[in-house]
């Protein structure tokens, strides 16, 4: 249940990327690019996906627990590490080369482009790389975003 | 090259990320963050590798799904040269993992939670992706 579940979210969260437009990356460039023809599209898709995902944060206060798991996982740090730092800066340069972020290139998988498998390929890659050199540390750590 | 500013589609689109993070969130306890879920599943935890797998799969799925439904979603268009593409790959890949997430995980999840890390995180990748476009299309001249 809760696998068929995160499954029906990942579909209804790739479509909003499709439906939006996030998953062309010359619209996400069009964003940007503050000095080019701007397309303020992207603001639009955050602020509402901002929006309902408060709403859903909000609503988990009141809640003992997930419908379908013994607890939430929401991520409790609040200090500034330079890997934070470090890795948005990196994360961005990358964005900004070619328009991809994480979930619009996977959201691009069936597409058939070459570009998005060579892209795919290479995020994995350097995810994996993190991966390995932080394997220990990163094995009881809280959920992403922290 | 330019895009069409497209304001409806954008609230519809974003709604669905929302309403899909909300959803993850009440039913599973997870945050929505592509980033994490997918470096999470490199090397998973036991029992905690199947919804993952799922989510992820979803994503291009439910893109499919859209396309199909949205001749407007169709647009799609992507130039770089493979050495771009393989750096910014890489990039996008180490730095997610490196700062704990990407656009989904702090720019949506994180923000709407008010976590003063996210929103400092996407400060830098916004501003940082922005400067990037500038300098690629107006300063060097390379693509």
């Amino acid at each position: 249940m809760r696998v068929a579940v995160a499954g029906i979210c990942g579909v209804v969260f790739g479509a909003g990327l499709a439906v939006s437009g996030m998953t062309n990356p010359a619209k996400v460039l069009g964003f940007l690019d503050v000095f080019g023809v701007w397309d303020p599209t992207l603001a639009c898709v955050m602020g509402a996906a901002l929006l309902l995902s408060a709403a859903g944060f909000a609503l988990a206060r009141r809640r003992p627990r997930p419908w379908l798991a013994e607890s939430f996982s929401i991520p409790t740090r609040r200090d500034f590490d330079p890997q934070l730092v470090a890795g948005a800066i990196l994360f961005g340069v990358g964005w900004g080369l070619v328009g991809l972020c994480p979930g619009p290139a996977l959201a691009n998988l069936f597409r058939g482009s070459v570009e998005i498998d060579v892209f795919v390929g290479a995020m994995l890659l350097g995810a994996l790389s993190h991966r390995l050199a932080t394997r220990q540390r990163s094995a009881a750590a809280p959920d992403v975003a922290s | 090259m330019p895009t069409e500013f497209t304001p409806f589609w954008g609230l519809l689109g974003g709604a669905l990320i929302g309403l899909a993070s909300a959803g993850l969130l009440l039913a599973t306890g997870k945050i929505a963050g592509i980033s994490g879920i997918l470096g999470r599943s490199l090397f998973p935890v036991s029992g905690d590798l199947a919804w993952r797998l799922a989510f992820l799969l979803g994503l291009p799925l439910g893109s499919w799904i859209a396309t199909r439904a949205n001749s407007d979603a169709l647009g799609f268009e992507i130039t770089h040269r493979p050495a771009v593409l393989l750096l910014a790959g890489v990039l996008v890949g180490f730095g997610t993992q490196l700062g704990n997430g990407c656009t989904s995980g702090h720019g949506v999840c994180g923000i709407a939670r008010g976590s003063r890390r996210s929103i400092v995180a996407t400060v830098l990748f916004m501003t940082t992706a922005a400067l990037t476009v500038v300098l690629v299309r107006h300063g060097l001249g390379v693509r």
